[in-house]
């Protein structure tokens, strides 16, 4: 079976298409990068496969199914983490939310799902926070409570939204450890970033500028040409190359999508 | 003691005044919390006075004010989501236009009548002293029914405080969840009206709960928290007005409030007394 698969997908809001032309297919175990600057239709695509919102045209499935259908198996970390005022909660109460999907409304958790919170605090290396308030933890520690609720999810498909944005380097080296973890057991990877090394070591690449730039394995997608076409500039970055490349005609003709894109 | 306990205990009145205002503060502090931790006070202050001219309209026609406030609070909630979706106007517009209309139109229907500031001052501000057992025992259903939704419904409940997307994500309905906490709200204004008024329930719903999050480090303790506290403060508030001929309702809302803020100074002169310490 397919993790997430799209065939000449358009997504976007309110019928409106942000990116049209999407087709891909992501094997269990494999890791997509989905790559492009802001604005460029990253978040409307994993939204949209996340189920969260509808697509405008064409077919995408996640784990064999409509998207939204299992909530249970597919996780999804948002970019930004919302909170008018700071709730009162601890980090471990954060990151038992993870199970809300397996547990439904009536469920009690048991030994079974207090050992994956446990277990995921301890791999992003938050154990020690368990009972500290969230109010009082700085962003970076925040996005690993966050992180954290989601491999306690169990998910069979992870899709991330910028995951390492107000990551330390540590909290990135215990992210993508975990990552690696996740997939060796069979889950497929989703992540959103305008970082080209984790692009580097995905399987698979969308590249998005308002468009679909390229999309297959990195060797293939990767290219200065390609990059130009995403960023507007290559810094570096690919292996054997060097230096910073401007493209002074790119024109940023896709930045004009609404907020929250 | 007896200056404390004698007024209930030596009039009907008090002890039943004391049994409803606490079934209210019960009801407030488990559907308040959740009007905190989600950033509906709003919503709740306009539902609060959207059953306004449905209680008035029952009054005036001779019909129970309960069965006026139900059609109030629904025609309250339609119009906001009518105007949310028909309008690119914000949440907030929305909810604003409908209060004052429905505040206006109330006070139209009451002025028809002809004791009309006996009967406003009674809708807007309650009777607590006025309680029969009956209503006690509506009141009593009714905390039963807040509890019971907030017990079945306390994981979407907490989703939604955080992040509506991360309800949806994990497979609960936002607005399914959404819909049934402003059902809750309006059931709470509802059976309260008669005993603190529509005005002053508003206070009971935030100011308790809000006092419970400066100190709460989890929800379920601010929900409790807040319990203790509008029962203590019902039960001071009762006290303050018989010792001293003031407005019961009022005099409930007012501790509340005071409570708030002197946890808030007590708070703040701790964090300035702490701070050189650490420095």
């Amino acid at each position: 079976m397919i993790a997430l698969a799209a065939r000449d997908l358009a997504v976007g809001y309110d019928g409106r298409p942000v990116v049209e032309g999407i087709g891909l297919g992501l094997a269990p175990g494999d890791t997509l990068a989905v790559v492009g600057t802001n604005g460029s239709g990253k978040s409307t695509f994993v939204r949209t496969a996340a189920g969260l919102l509808p697509p405008v045209r064409g077919g995408v499935t996640a784990l064999g199914g409509p998207p939204g259908a299992a909530p249970a198996r597919v996780a999804y970390l948002a970019q930004s983490h919302p909170a008018g005022f700071v709730l009162p909660l601890r980090a471990r109460d954060v990151v038992a939310m993870g199970r809300f999907a397996s547990l439904g409304l009536l469920r009690r958790a048991g030994a079974d799902d207090r050992r994956r919170v446990a277990d995921a605090m301890a791999r992003m290396g938050i154990a020690h926070l368990a009972d500290a308030p969230l109010g009082g933890l700085s962003g970076g520690q925040r996005q690993r409570v966050h992180i954290a609720r989601i491999l306690a999810w169990g998910a069979d498909l992870l899709i991330l939204d910028e995951p390492t944005s107000g990551l330390d380097v540590a909290g990135r080296e215990l992210l993508l450890t975990a990552l690696a973890e996740e997939r060796r057991r069979g889950a497929a990877v989703v992540l959103c970033t305008h970082d080209i090394s984790d692009a580097l070591v995905a399987d698979l690449v969308l590249l998005l500028a308002g468009r679909v730039v390229a999309c297959g394995p990195p060797a293939e997608v990767l290219t200065r040409e390609s990059l130009l076409e995403t960023f507007g500039l290559v810094i570096s970055g690919l292996p054997g190359e060097e230096g910073l490349v401007m493209d002074p005609s790119h024109r940023h003709d896709h930045e004009a999508v609404p907020p929250g894109a | 003691m007896g200056v404390l306990v004698d007024p209930f205990l030596a009039n009907d009145f008090m002890l039943r005044a004391l049994v409803a205002g606490c079934l209210v503060a019960v009801a407030c502090a488990i559907v308040g919390t959740f009007v905190v931790l989600r950033g509906l006070a709003f919503i709740g202050d306009a539902l609060a006075h959207g059953v306004l001219p449905g209680i008035a309209g029952a009054v005036l026609l001779g019909l129970p004010g309960i069965g006026g406030a139900v059609v109030g609070a629904i025609a309250m909630i339609a119009g906001v989501n009518l105007v949310r979706r028909r309008s690119r106007l914000s949440g907030d517009t929305a909810i604003g236009l409908l209060f004052v209309g429905m505040l206006a139109l109330g006070v139209v229907i009451v002025s028809r009548s002809d004791s009309f500031t006996g009967d406003l001052t009674r809708i807007l501000f309650g009777e607590v002293l006025g309680i029969g057992w009956d209503d006690v025992w509506v009141q009593v259903g009714a905390v039963a029914a807040v509890a019971a939704t907030a017990a079945v419904c306390a994981r979407p409940f907490l989703l939604l405080a955080v992040d509506p997307e991360q309800a949806r994500a994990a497979g609960f309905s936002a607005g399914l969840y959404d819909w049934l906490m402003l059902a809750m709200v309006a059931l709470t204004v509802i059976v309260s009206f008669q005993t603190v008024g529509t005005l002053l329930v508003f206070g009971m719903l935030i100011a308790p709960p809000a006092t419970a999050a400066l100190v709460a480090r989890r929800v379920g303790a601010m929900m409790a928290g807040a319990a203790v506290l509008g029962a203590a403060s019902v039960a001071c508030g009762l006290l303050l007005s018989y010792h001293y001929d003031l407005a019961a309702g009022a005099s409930i809302v007012l501790v509340e409030v005071a409570v708030f803020f002197l946890v808030l100074a007590v708070q703040g002169l701790r964090r300035q007394t702490a701070r050189p310490a650490t420095a």
